[in-house]
């Protein structure tokens, strides 16, 4: 493969990229101008320090604004910066979702103790994003590595940052372990692909393996490869740090490690599947649709114990990726289509769950869900953006997450994976019984503290609106997003 | 364009109930009267639908589409009536309205009760105009979570909270395994569509024919998909082994809500069943048919003999209403003409008897306090509308003649005497194996009045129970009027029945097509 020289018509297609390394900027320079705290009073720097948060959620709104209009990819898709990153409509749309997924998460940061006040967590969280973003466009060994390492380190610095707080720390702790040794597992398959094709650029390995087909070293890279990836859409059997460090980290950060870092995951496993192992489909389908399998049985049913919110939802998610994973192994255009229809659907949903929770658990002080009791009566709205969330996240229409498993499903069955489709409908009823039965302790349960008022912040309220009117609108227009869906798909096969 | 009068019945109940939602807590009459005059608007359009439909004319009328929705998959908004699907939105509309008017005694937390039953009724009403498979499914899991709620929140506090649970879950399985049965189809039809009307066609120029290759071994598909569509649907039908959820849900369930569960969304399973599977995979039925009567045969039996050992008044109705459901089952599975408008028939005929059923055993429980027979006795003379209504519900539940029950059982019984194995069927049977459904079946009527009639006898005369002789009033006005209507509509059935039977032959006859040239 010769190296694409570089020209500045490729500059428009990481506008998003420069521009959020612009944000960062100015998110820091934002912190260095207000006054420290002791300057002024307390309740005075609380409102003037949410402004933090606001002005990295208006930046990543108009970073998601601006870059519709100029770094819309050609429908020739081409290699940019050497073959380094690839500039397609599918890597486009995983970079809206992340930085929708930011702007929401630094909405529900805002007027969180400790972490909405502080710079250094705004900047931490656009460099996550950043990563991310370079995460789906990389198409070379080395790009994807450096990407991944980015927004993971960021990451791992966002899930420990509540210092005084044990758990948040373990989690910090823990996530970087886990991911420390499948980052580094996922780095040796890397080099196990370089050595046996001598390249580092992901199409040109895929044309080599190609050539020499899928023997015992390069099969072995796969497993490495996959390895990696699973833990960051926190697949079973990788999923093990999932449940902890969601409880643990600070709850917008659970809700951002969810959905964004988890689509970066999806971004990353389609593009190296696709991209370097083409041709071997028919191995790496049944891999992928028996992780599938394994990840929504398992999600699904060690959810059903669960007593804590965080870690329901941290279970519920693992599910999610096995859903997720059901559109991928049906390897078409309709399957990667409603792969990504899923993902952009569940990422709305989960962050409305959490911004609802984050608002609940600063009253409460608690993430019990017996805690959450006859919260219909105390806080009807806060209740109904948890009943459309988490009835979306089990498949009940008329919301989104319908549509989105029909879909999948659907996708699934025209590939023949009968088989796949009957285990996905049967954790979809097992899902339904735990969403209910939070749904119940919300509606049903009496309020244990009948005085206890849930404010609720206007940055909370737009960002919880948002997605909540999403899902339910989403649920009923549908074409126009399948359409999106299936032309970012199509030109994978 | 014309008056989508089907959209209009569907979407009323879900504006309404929003409107409510609207209000303010404490301002529960308002919420009471918007219901009602929401729930009479409906009735009002189904009853001019009903009337207005032509039996000679077209098969589907009120056509409203097909819309493209989600053209990729070949999704579309389609609504239309046909015989068989108006009677049951004439039923629904019926239901809707009679149990606002039982339930205006609703005290706590009236305006969310009024809305999320307006809520319920809308899946109800959509899914029997529903032409889509898909637009079929989404309206079909809208009611899952009304439906739950109720349950849990105004049902029975002993077992709200076990019953919900179950019947939602059971009611759930049942729609998934028919949409897995549904999404397979589509994956192997030949056009790609969830239309049913396009369906149908392409099932007629043979593109369902097909085999599959099963762990090796090769099956007509008709033969895997029917049971997963018709099975996966009859499980809301509560057919025998998985119709526990229904006594139990259904007591538990406040009872305007046992009306509408047990009286319209049974229906529903069993429309769908025959709607989908039977009309869309005929050499399927035809390869089933031995087993769904013998699985019907059960659910009569059985279940009456169930009622009959019951003490709490409410699990009697519950049982009563799993057994008449197995008629309609076996109606179906003859494949016959007689039978098809039978279990027609009886779909509406029971859903209106259920629901005056769960209407009664709401008052009495209302005023008495208990549902234990042991402790009943003598209301007659306290309630003399709720016991007529409840002997006229007897009446038709014992297959009397003059009442709706007679008109529909006997084209069951009689199609069942017609009937004999398909060729092709699962296993051969003798040549008298419907006959002696039909005839176990007849004979269980003695059951059925039995239980009835021991009902009647412990409820409502004898000696009435001192504690009650001054606690116990008479029902409310609203209640004779609903008393009146559902009683009215058993007599209107069974004295008049061209009121019915040539819409329900229109609506059954492409169907019949398939199996008698």
């Amino acid at each position: 493969m010769t190296p694409v020289p570089f020209t500045p018509s490729m500059l428009p297609a990481v506008v998003p990229e420069l521009l959020l390394a612009a944000l960062a900027l100015i998110v820091i320079i934002t912190d260095l101008s207000q006054p420290r705290p002791g300057a002024v009073g307390s309740e005075q720097l609380a409102i003037r320090r949410r402004s933090l948060g606001i002005v990295t959620a208006v930046g990543f709104g108009l970073i998601l604004f601006v870059s519709l209009l100029t770094s819309l990819p050609a429908v020739s898709e081409a290699p940019i910066f050497g073959g380094m990153l690839r500039h397609d409509l599918m890597a486009f749309i995983f970079r809206l979702m992340f930085l929708f997924a930011g702007a929401v998460t630094a909405l529900i940061s805002t007027d969180s103790p400790v972490i909405g006040r502080q710079g250094e967590y705004y900047v931490v969280l656009v460099s996550a994003v950043l990563g991310m973003n370079l995460m789906a466009m990389s198409a070379d060994l080395i790009m994807l590595y450096l990407a991944i390492e980015t927004s993971s380190i960021a990451l791992y610095a966002l899930a420990g940052f509540l210092r005084e707080d044990a758990k948040s720390a373990e989690a910090g702790m823990k996530y970087f372990l886990f991911g420390a040794f499948t980052s580094t597992v996922m780095l040796y398959g890397f080099s196990l692909l370089y050595g046996f094709t001598g390249q580092t650029g992901l199409y040109a390995v895929g044309q080599a393996l190609n050539a020499s087909g899928l023997s015992a070293g390069p099969l072995l890279a796969l497993f490495l490869v996959l390895a990696g990836l699973g833990f960051k859409i926190s697949a079973v059997p990788f999923h093990f740090w999932a449940p902890d460090v969601y409880e643990g980290a600070p709850t917008p950060i659970t809700a951002f490690l969810s959905v964004a870092s988890k689509a970066a995951g999806f971004a990353v496993l389609v593009r190296v599947l696709w991209a370097a192992f083409p041709g071997q489909e028919t191995f790496w389908i049944q891999l992928l649709a028996a992780l599938a399998a394994v990840t929504m049985s398992v999600g699904n049913l060690i959810a059903l114990a669960q007593r804590n919110i965080k870690r329901l939802l941290a279970y519920s998610s693992i599910a999610q990726a096995g859903y997720i994973l059901v559109g991928l192994s049906a390897f078409s255009t309709d399957g990667m289509a409603a792969t990504l229809y899923y993902l952009g659907i569940y990422t709305i949903t989960n962050l409305a769950a959490f911004g609802a929770i984050v608002l609940v658990s600063r009253v409460t002080g608690s993430d019990e869900i017996a805690d959450y009791s006859g919260l219909s009566r105390r806080a009807p709205g806060l209740a109904l953006v948890l009943l459309v969330a988490l009835l979306s996240l089990g498949g009940i229409p008329p919301l989104a997450g319908f549509f989105a498993k029909f879909y999948v499903f659907t996708a699934a069955i025209n590939s023949g994976l009968v088989w796949l489709v009957v285990v996905g409908i049967i954790n979809s009823i097992i899902g339904l019984y735990y969403y209910l039965y939070v749904l119940k302790v919300i509606y049903l349960g009496a309020p244990k503290d009948e005085a206890a008022t849930y404010p609720v912040p206007r940055p909370y309220a737009f960002a919880l609106w948002l997605c909540a009117v999403g899902v339910l609108l989403v649920g009923f227009v549908i074409s126009p997003f399948v359409n999106i869906a299936v032309a970012a798909a199509s030109s994978w096969f | 364009m014309t008056f989508p009068i089907l959209s209009v019945i569907t979407f009323t109940p879900l504006v309404a109930g929003l409107l409510i939602l609207m209000l303010p807590a404490e301002r529960k009459n308002e919420a009471r009267v918007t219901a009602l005059a929401a729930a009479a608007f409906t009735t009002a359009l189904a009853l001019f639908a009903y009337f207005s439909f032509d039996p000679n004319g077209p098969r589907f009328q009120f056509v409203e589409g097909p819309y493209q929705w989600v053209p990729q998959l070949g999704i579309t908004y389609h609504m239309a009536a046909d015989g068989l699907g108006l009677p049951m939105i004439l039923l629904t509309a019926l239901v809707l309205l009679t149990g606002v008017m039982i339930s205006w005694n609703v005290e706590d937390r009236t305006r969310e009760f009024m809305a999320f039953f307006l809520f319920l009724s809308v899946g109800v009403f959509g899914v029997f105009a529903a032409q889509d498979l898909f637009l079929f499914f989404f309206l079909l899991e809208i009611a899952v979570f009304p439906k739950y709620l109720m349950i849990v929140m105004w049902g029975w506090p002993k077992t709200r909270e076990y019953g919900a649970m179950k019947l939602t879950l059971y009611l759930f399985i049942a729609s998934v395994v028919a949409l897995i049965g549904v999404l397979w189809l589509y994956a192997l039809s030949p056009v790609k569509t969830f239309n049913l009307l396009w369906l149908e066609e392409a099932m007629r120029a043979g593109g369902f024919d097909r085999t599959l290759n099963l762990f090796g071994a090769n099956v007509p598909a008709q033969h895997v998909w029917f049971p997963l569509i018709f099975f996966g649907f009859a499980i809301m039908g509560a057919i025998f082994p998985l119709h526990s959820w229904a006594p139990d849900g259904h007591v538990a369930a406040p009872t305007a809500i046992s009306m509408m569960l047990a009286g319209v969304e049974m229906k529903v399973g069993m429309y769908a069943a025959f709607r989908v599977g039977i009309t869309l995979l005929p050499e399927g039925a035809a390869f089933w048919s031995p087993v769904i009567v013998l699985f019907g045969l059960i659910n009569v039996v059985y279940a009456a003999y169930i009622a009959l050992i019951q003490r709490d008044f409410k699990y009697i109705i519950g049982f009563s209403s799993v057994s008449h459901m197995g008629l309609v089952m076996m109606g179906f599975a003859t494949l016959s003409r007689e039978g098809f408008i039978g279990a027609g028939l009886q779909m509406f005929s029971h859903g209106i008897m259920t629901a005056i059923f769960f209407a009664i055993v709401g008052m009495v429980y209302d005023r008495a306090h208990t549902r234990n027979i042991p402790e009943l006795g003598g209301l007659a003379q306290k309630m003399p509308w709720a016991a007529t209504g409840f002997i006229i519900g007897g009446f038709t539940s014992m297959g009397m003649p003059g009442f709706s029950g007679f008109v529909a059982e006997i084209p069951i019984y009689m199609g069942l005497w017609k009937a004999s194995t398909p060729e092709g069927a699962i296993f051969a049977t003798a040549p008298w194996y419907f006959q002696l459904m039909a005839i176990i079946a007849v004979i269980s009527i003695v059951v059925t009045a039995a239980y009835i009639l021991r009902a009647v006898q412990r409820v409502f005369f004898g000696e009435l129970p001192a504690k009650f002789a001054h606690e116990v009033g008479d029902v409310s006005v609203l209640d004779k009027i609903a008393i009146a209507i559902l009683s009215g509509w058993m007599i209107l059935l069974g004295v008049y029945p061209v009121i019915m039977y040539p819409m329900v032959t229109a609506g059954i006859t492409p169907t019949l097509r398939l199996f008698v040239p």
